[in-house]
């Protein structure tokens, strides 16, 4: 006869040894490879249980053996565990997804059915981008045509574009010469873009004014949009005397040589105002600084968030993020700008009803309306 | 005197040169800065040619190939790159017993970056006042890439990410605390709040008046107090830069580097004083 307390051992030893089972029979391991659009994978790998780290490997259908993709840490995974690798046009690829243990022995191990990619015509992935794109741009060639037809849109005032004018008018009254950086990146980013235009407005006036200006560039590229752009200028406001090539001049393209050479005008010249309006980074608080000891009027304006502390701290005005893109609509007064701005309104006025209805139905437990938006 | 005590002068010296800024505007600041400003133009220069233009795009052009087996229109575009190795050998070198022609590298022939080619010539055409208009189509090309490209982007990270970040459930979770739950609540309403605020703040065909006013008010509040706390950690990260120059000054004021920051210091700062007693020649006018 079994005594009562073997049996009681018995039965816990049991328990706890089907535990275990349960445990290991919930650790799945599954890597899903599917194709999103040209040279891009989509993986969803799903592992569930206490890996130290995995590793992705790969395997053409022409490879015999798996080569390593790349190590990935639990943390470094999100939530869905998706991830997009790059691949090559039409060669299928097989992937392998292997979870290991603190010491590196293999847990678990998936391998994926073989996917190929090749370029594509639309991407479905992309279907919600696609929509909002539609409708914001719809939104804005609308209102444009509504400005067009001569229907007014009143435009809030922004102080730091009123003080443009300002500015450049004391600048000509100490006779001292208007300083003008558009960021220290190149013409494919909107930020110095919009600087460049910016800098048409603002050198509109100094032509107006017969104020010298002195724009000191970071990019070749920059340097010759700068000078098309205040050429025209000068000619609109019928000053083509005024102008020379060197008002736009090539400094350096590394950064903080380029900050350095900005201080060292600043510093010898002593412009009466000085304008930031591009893209900046660590040089922003360098230049500001260095403009506010010279006693210079500053308006500064950009689009990157890091940035803006360091111009609101050291400068006069600051256009701050869309401020600075709509900059050129209110210097410009050109209906086809005013109303794309009241377009983006409207589209900004949307987006809030999105997010307030988005969040009602989060707490009541509606997630698919979130999962629209997620980026991809 | 090894290199790398010269090194160290030269590096005491510059920064010493930069740090003269703090008391004005000086010939050794003035000078330091030139070399900045001259040597990184060089620099870039040099490595936008030889790590950009030369293997991505002569390196498409051109790949280094055998010269026996060339075939086909091959033969022709090679007889190209023959005439710029007479220009430039060592921008476009052939092999010594002229087997290999082509840009030594592992890129594959691609014909299409005739047209970053085209582009690219089409800017130095400026040089050329007749014919520089063209130098805009290279311009029209890049600033119409840079905006469709970064609509997709923009709108990706800056839109969708946001409003998928923003629309959080107000939810009281069963296995936090009466407290934790409030905190929890609390984050997520200071979310949306501040979103959107901060969006009313950024209307701009709407007047600020009234209850639009009100709520754009609390959104330039969330803003500022934002960039006070991103003001904030950018200092410390300036700090430490300024102490890593501080670190190496004091290595180079050690006496393997012959106390190089002390002498350059005592010898800066007797020129400046010797500089500031000459009388000012504008003052004299």
């Amino acid at each position: 006869m079994i005594k009562r307390t073997t049996f009681i051992w018995s039965a816990l030893l049991l328990l706890f040894g089907c535990q275990n089972l349960v445990a290991q029979s919930g650790f799945t391991a599954e890597a899903v490879a599917e194709e999103v659009e040209g040279r891009k994978v989509l993986l969803t790998l799903v592992l569930d249980g206490g890996a130290a780290s995995y590793l992705l490997e790969s395997k053409t259908a022409e490879e015999a053996t798996w080569k390593a993709e790349k190590s990935v840490l639990p943390l470094e995974l999100s939530k869905e565990g998706r991830m997009t690798v790059a691949v090559e046009n039409y060669i299928p690829i097989q992937f392998r997804w292997t979870a290991l243990d603190a010491e590196g022995n293999v847990i678990l191990q998936s391998e994926s059915e073989a996917v190929e990619t090749g370029a594509k015509w639309f991407n479905p992935y992309r279907t919600g981008i696609f929509i909002m794109l539609l409708f914001v741009s719809g939104l804005i060639l609308y209102y444009i045509e509504s400005a067009k037809k001569a229907k007014e849109i009143y435009l809030r005032p922004i102080a730091g574009l009123n003080a443009f004018e300002e500015a450049v008018g004391r600048a000509t009254e100490m006779g001292k010469s208007v300083l003008y950086v558009p960021g220290i990146m190149d013409l494919d980013q909107v930020e110095t873009i919009a600087g460049v235009i910016i800098l048409g407005h603002v050198s509109k006036m100094t032509a107006r004014y017969e104020t010298g200006l002195n724009v000191p560039v970071s990019r070749s590229l920059v340097m010759e949009a700068s000078r098309e752009i205040v050429r025209e200028s000068y000619l609109s406001e019928g000053r083509p005397d005024l102008f020379h090539q060197d008002m736009v001049h090539y400094l350096t393209d590394d950064q903080f040589a380029f900050a350095a050479g900005v201080d060292g005008i600043m510093l010898r010249e002593k412009p009466a105002a000085t304008f930031y309006q591009g893209r900046f980074f660590a040089e922003s608080l360098i230049l500001a600084e260095t403009g506010n000891s010279i006693g210079a009027i500053q308006i500064a304006g950009t689009g990157s968030p890091a940035q803006l502390p360091f111009f609101i701290t050291a400068c006069d005005y600051t256009l701050i993020g869309e401020e600075f893109f709509a900059a050129s609509a209110y210097l410009g007064k050109d209906p086809k700008l005013i109303g794309s701005i009241k377009g983006q309104d409207i589209a900004k006025a949307g987006i809030m009803i999105l997010i307030g209805l988005g969040v009602v139905l989060e707490t009541f437990g509606f997630s698919a309306f979130r999962e629209l938006f997620k980026a991809m | 005197m090894s290199v790398n005590i010269l090194g160290g002068w030269i590096a005491a010296f510059l920064t010493l040169s930069i740090f003269s800024y703090l008391y004005k505007d000086n010939p050794f600041y003035k000078m330091a800065e030139h070399i900045f400003v001259g040597v990184s133009a060089a620099y870039w220069g040099t490595l936008a040619f030889w790590n950009q233009i030369v293997p991505n795009l002569f390196g498409r052009l051109w790949p280094a190939a055998e010269y026996s087996s060339l075939e086909g229109f091959n033969v022709a575009w090679y007889k190209l790159y023959h005439g710029l190795h007479f220009l430039s050998r060592s921008i476009f070198p052939i092999s010594e017993d002229g087997t290999i022609i082509g840009i030594p590298g592992d890129q594959t022939q691609n014909l299409t970056y005739i047209f970053p080619f085209i582009l690219g010539v089409f800017m130095l055409f400026r040089l050329i006042p007749s014919i520089g208009w063209l130098s805009r189509w290279s311009l029209a090309y890049v600033v119409g890439l840079a905006a469709g490209l970064r609509m997709y982007g923009y709108m990706n990270s800056n839109v969708l990410a946001q409003m998928y970040g923003t629309i959080l459930p107000i939810e009281w979770l069963p296995e936090l605390s009466f407290f934790g739950n409030l905190g929890n609540i609390f984050n997520t309403l200071v979310i949306i709040v501040g979103v959107l605020s901060g969006l009313f703040y950024f209307f701009f065909s709407m007047e600020h008046k009234g209850v639009f006013g009100t709520v754009s008010r609390i959104g330039i509040y969330f803003l500022m107090v934002s960039f006070g706390a991103s003001f904030g950690f950018a200092v410390m990260g300036r700090i430490s830069l300024l102490i890593g120059r501080f670190n190496d000054l004091i290595e180079y004021a050690h006496s393997q580097y012959y106390f190089a920051t002390f002498i350059l210091l005592g010898v800066m700062i007797v020129t400046l004083y010797v500089l500031s007693r000459k009388p000012d020649e504008a003052s004299e006018v």
